[in-house]
């Protein structure tokens, strides 16, 4: 790992609380981005991928959402324990954030100057007229042609990935230092998904920003991202640099995923898969929470939840079968 | 724009057509008439028929009702059969105790609605959520003339705070405050059952809003809570309020007619309500008539307002 950390997320619990009873749907996450560096969150749905990256904001749902635990030092600072005030400034300045649908992320009624400067303006002490100059060099940063003609257009006017490229740019605008993108590619149609992980690409080499990329979508991963951070059941069962995880993945659950994905060579009669669903936050089993879907299970697996443990410098799993004669010190999982 | 416009306007004309052609019949459906009340009760049997030939009562009233539809088309009202005078004039001068009536129950309306709905929607399920639904709920199930007959008794004759009725203290001279003091019971009663209506309604709409994409989109820039829910949320969400709007201005002419009688408020609603009575037919087509026309122009002004708000609508 090199480059400073800028963000570093250790033990996060956020639940969701029904009633008295809490559901965890993020449990004991740590994971930490360094400068410059893309991070991928895969998962299925319902993995807890987007709640980690809105607990980060600190916006998970309320009122029925809660962070429980966990630190996350953000250029040395726990966001956690900041006041709400000091948040403002962080959201859409220090950190930015791309959601999945962006038909419906942008505000109908404002045209995409108004959005972008409000944006700017709000942040930076800079003039309207100011504001509009880096929101035009913005959008053509992110390839627009007729920039100008765009900041007065309304959203409903762009399509998809139009509107894709304005929440980039709006996102952008403040230079953050770190950009979560929540599955921003998976309500777009193949060409442009292709398009967008470039600009990304491109971008976070141009603005030197973190990113976290959250998907579900290994190949959006391969293209994008230089770590993996696989998450089940609202944990992190493995962590591993990109080559490495698609060389040799530690996890059952990683192994899984990687099998589901339909290859070019070879003759294959069925796709493989992993059998059942993610259990729910109120369901989730005994133990390890892959134990219900996993092909190695053992005996140990339904007794005990195992530890996300380093397997070795770069790499981690919470998995007992990688765990014989490994010092199993869970508190002490940061990565240096 | 003004194509749009001009395109609505001419699609009201046949809609004001079909109303005339109800309102006319169904007036002259109902038993009585103009000579029953005023005339002296000696007059003979032929006397009477005479009367009312004159009137052109006696006519078929398909011909009645082309008779008053080409005066009309003319900009000429017609005469008063009470008290013979011109009833364009009889209008004009009770119309601005009306409007000043309903365009302050407008504003109380807005004022109190609109803010207590979102606050009830930013904080569903709260206390103040509940207090809020249960206060609208007795606002709508109150008879507005009940409501009225009790402010009157509670805080006019007991208390002394307001005046009975009337638009103003007889004999002095204009005073704004003194219009006002006036005002404001009429006017809240008035408004009472639209406030809790539109209180639900903007309840609604924001906690649809509340909830879209935009609005995570909002405060992931950054934005505090206020600009959040009233900036980027609020103007979105009184989209389906500018239609709640449009269909509740007619509301005000059928509640003018008993919050004009109970207050004692010479305005139109009042002159309505005289000139049925009276079997006043020109008086009560002209008042018809002038009440179908809110209708559409609420209406109107509903779709532009819905057009500047919205931008994605084309016309």
């Amino acid at each position: 790992m090199n480059g400073e950390t800028v963000i570093d997320i250790r033990h996060l619990k956020t639940s969701f609380f029904s009633k008295k009873t809490e559901l965890p749907v993020v449990d004991d996450v740590s994971f930490s981005v360094h400068k410059g560096e893309t991070l991928a969150i895969v998962g299925e749905s319902g993995s807890g991928k987007s709640m980690t990256a809105l607990s980060i904001m600190r916006l998970v749902p309320t009122p029925n959402g809660e962070i429980v635990d966990g630190e996350i030092y953000f250029n040395d600072r726990d966001l956690l324990k900041q006041k709400e005030k000091e948040m403002f400034k962080v959201r859409g300045n220090e950190i930015s954030m791309i959601f999945q649908e962006p038909m419906t992320s942008l505000n109908p009624v404002y045209t995409i100057g108004d959005q972008i400067r409000e944006q700017l303006t709000y942040h930076q002490d800079i003039t309207r007229r100011e504001a509009h100059q880096i929101g035009i060099e913005m959008l053509q940063t992110v390839g627009f042609s007729r920039a100008k003609e765009i900041m007065g257009e309304y959203p409903h006017r762009l399509s998809g990935g139009m509107r894709q490229r304005v929440m980039i740019a709006m996102a952008l605008s403040n230079n953050p230092q770190l950009l979560i993108a929540d599955e921003p590619t998976t309500a777009l149609d193949v060409t442009v998904q292709a398009q967008i992980l470039e600009l990304m690409q491109k971008l976070s080499k141009e603005y030197d920003s973190a990113i976290i990329l959250i998907t579900h979508d290994l190949g959006v991963v391969a293209e994008l991202a230089e770590r993996v951070v696989v998450m089940y059941g609202g944990q992190v069962v493995e962590e591993a640099p990109i080559d490495e995880l698609f060389d040799d993945p530690l996890h059952p659950y990683s192994e899984g995923l990687l099998n589901s994905i339909p290859k070019i060579e070879g003759t294959q009669d069925r796709l493989d898969s992993i059998p059942g669903t993610v259990p729910t936050p109120d369901n989730l089993p005994v133990g390890c929470n892959f134990v219900t879907r996993c092909p190695y299970a053992m005996e140990l697996c339904q007794q005990e939840e195992p530890r996300l443990m380093d397997k070795d410098s770069s790499r981690k799993v919470r998995c007992f079968l990688h765990e014989e004669g490994i010092a199993t010190d869970g508190q002490q999982h940061r990565s240096s | 724009m003004t194509t749009y416009i001009i395109r609505r306007i001419l699609m009201t004309i046949p809609i004001l057509i079909g109303i005339s052609i109800i309102s006319f019949g169904i007036m002259q459906f109902a038993p009585g008439e103009p000579t029953a009340l005023d005339l002296d009760p000696n007059i003979s049997p032929e006397d009477r028929e005479e009367q009312l030939d004159e009137m052109g009562l006696n006519d078929p009233i398909p011909v009645q009702y082309v008779r008053w539809a080409g005066n009309i088309l003319q900009g000429e009202l017609g005469t008063s059969f009470i008290t013979n005078r011109d009833v364009g004039s009889m209008i004009w001068e009770r119309l601005p105790n009306t409007l000043v009536l309903m365009i302050s129950s407008t504003i109380m309306t807005m004022i109190v609605a609109i803010p207590i709905g979102i606050i009830s929607a930013m904080r569903q399920y709260s206390a103040r959520d509940y207090v809020f639904t249960f206060a609208s709920f007795i606002g709508v199930s109150i008879p507005n003339f009940w409501l009225g007959l009790m402010l009157i008794i509670f805080l006019s004759v007991q208390l002394s705070l307001f005046p009975v009725g009337g638009v103003g203290t007889l004999g002095g001279d204009f005073d704004i405050l003194d219009r006002l003091h006036h005002l404001f019971l009429p006017a809240l009663v008035l408004a009472t059952a639209d406030m809790a209506q539109m209180t639900r309604y903007t309840r609604t709409s924001m906690l649809e809003v509340k909830n879209q994409d935009y609005i995570r989109t909002a405060r992931a820039k950054g934005f505090k809570e206020r600009r959040v829910v009233y900036k980027h949320g609020l103007r979105n969400a009184l989209m389906p309020l500018i239609t709640m709007f449009g269909l509740l201005l007619p509301t005000f002419i059928g509640g003018s007619v008993v919050v004009e009688q109970i207050f004692t408020w010479p305005g139109i609603g009042h002159l309505f309500l005289e000139s049925t009575f009276q079997r006043d037919y020109p008086v009560i087509m002209a008042l018809t008539m002038f009440g179908a026309g809110l209708v559409v122009v609420g209406n109107l002004i509903a779709d532009i307002l819905y057009a500047i708000v919205d931008p994605r609508i084309e016309y």
